[in-house]
């Protein structure tokens, strides 16, 4: 999708904008979310990356506009932009998504239990992200969850792929074992 | 997301669980997202109907700031009309951005210190100096269409001042409706006619039926024989001068050869 469209964007910025969000409005609003573990701040920050975005298209040749690699760049302001909300205010337990807001894509045809399961299981993987440092969290996120390659990932975060690729090694090892860990409380409990 | 699952072949399926779980957290963007973006992006914009002196009117705006406000028959003649002179989607909001609401609301009420972001795309740098200019005048105070052309630097363009005005996109929160034409008439008002302009000057304090019966005799500008000032009949200054020190003129000229300046707050000089 990104062949074309950066072409069309700086064709025509005003016509084409509407597409840019259309096609990256889930991936952006997801990293987001899954950084800051809040909705109501991942739809502002992912509105602001999308603002941010016009802006700057605004402002470029269409050269430039036309060699923009849109997935990495759109990336890049939402960890960004997800990163300093997060400085500004480190959410509280309390302020992360509950189970009942935990955001997670609905399934075709579940049953409630089955929807309630996967939830539970959403807000479980969740809750374990949230409590990795950042150095962890943010390559996870841009590996699994926006499945950005590593040559993306260094556009991205301005880090070698060696060391991103051990972050994220890392970060899984890290899960796992909080995830084992949890495990284990919630059958001595 | 099969290319991700191999990723780590040594670890022997215990982070595979990891992976397909952070896989499941991918989410869809609320509904709300991209409306809501296109919205402060200005490339759609969103209404509401708020009350005013003339009744209720559709008020128009989007992340740049105020783009119409006008009067309609119903919800859908405003979108069709809207859709046509400015060719972008609307819809209708739940309610208007409490800041954006508190600003309208206080220049309504004569605030003219409030800030109303305008969209002034597709607007004349003429154009935009007019309505600047029509943001000075005070609430209860009218200025000749000649005033404004003077203002701005453009005194024989008074006719254009008047089409400018007639298509001010935000009547009301920019006081189109404080100016009139020299001979005292009120003149032509874009939302509504002259019927409504008579309506919310009134609204305001003007005494227009005074004012027209003032000019149409012939008297432009009063003055006071204390401070030998001579001002325009509405200005603050003037409806201050008791009725034994009142003095009127037809002419800048009549009252400079009588001895009285203009005053600083209503130039009355530039408005003949």
């Amino acid at each position: 999708m990104d062949d074309e469209l950066p072409g069309l964007l700086a064709r025509d910025l005003d016509g084409a904008f509407e597409r840019l969000v259309r096609e990256h409005q889930h991936r952006v609003y997801t990293i987001a979310l899954r950084i800051t573990g809040n909705s109501s701040d991942a739809e502002e920050i992912a509105q602001d990356v999308f603002l941010r975005a016009y802006r700057a298209l605004a402002g470029y040749t269409r050269e430039r506009a036309r060699q923009l690699r849109l997935r990495p760049w759109l990336a890049t302001i939402a960890v960004n932009l997800a990163r300093n909300r997060l400085r500004r205010h480190r959410p509280a337990a309390s302020d992360i998504d509950s189970l009942s807001q935990a955001e997670v894509p609905r399934a075709n045809g579940g049953t409630p239990q089955v929807e309630l399961a996967r939830r539970e299981t959403a807000a479980h993987w969740q809750r374990l992200l949230a409590d990795l440092p950042d150095r962890y969290r943010v390559p996870l996120v841009l590996r699994y969850v926006d499945e950005l390659t590593y040559p993306e990932m260094t556009e991205v975060l301005g880090m070698p792929s060696g060391t991103l690729k051990a972050q994220v090694h890392r970060g899984l090892h890290l899960l796992r074992a909080a995830h084992d860990a949890a495990e284990r409380e919630e059958l001595t409990a | 997301m099969t290319g991700l699952a191999t990723e780590h072949p040594h670890d022997d399926g215990s982070l595979a669980l990891v992976e397909a779980a952070l896989v499941e957290l991918r989410t869809p963007a609320p509904a709300a997202l991209l409306p809501n973006t296109l919205v402060a992006a200005g490339l759609a914009d969103q209404y509401t109907v708020i009350e005013t002196a003339l009744g209720p009117v559709f008020v128009a705006w989007n992340g740049r700031g105020v783009s119409t406000i006008t009067e309609a028959a119903d919800k859908t003649a405003f979108e069709t009309r809207f859709r046509q002179a400015f060719g972008r989607p609307i819809r209708r909001a739940t309610s208007m951005p409490a800041a954006l609401g508190r600003a309208i609301a206080a220049r309504l009420a004569g605030d003219r210190r409030a800030r109303v972001p305008v969209d002034w795309r597709g607007r004349t740098s003429f154009e935009q100096a007019v309505w600047k200019k029509a943001l000075e005048i005070p609430a209860g105070e009218v200025r000749p269409y000649s005033w404004i052309a003077r203002e701005i630097g453009r005194p024989k363009a008074v006719r254009a001042v008047g089409t400018a005005l007639a298509r001010n996109p935000i009547p009301l929160v920019i006081p189109c409706h404080r100016v009139v034409r020299v001979d005292g008439h009120i003149g032509e008002y874009g939302l509504g006619g002259p019927k409504n302009k008579r309506t919310i000057l009134q609204a305001e304090g003007v005494d227009v039926d005074g004012l027209e019966r003032l000019a149409g005799s012939g008297l432009r500008y009063t003055g006071s024989d204390t401070t030998r000032i001579f001002c325009l009949p509405t200005c603050r200054n003037a409806r201050r001068v008791t009725a034994a020190h009142r003095v009127r003129f037809h002419s800048e000229r009549e009252a400079t050869t009588r001895g009285y300046r203009a005053c600083k707050v209503c130039r009355p000089a530039v408005a003949a």
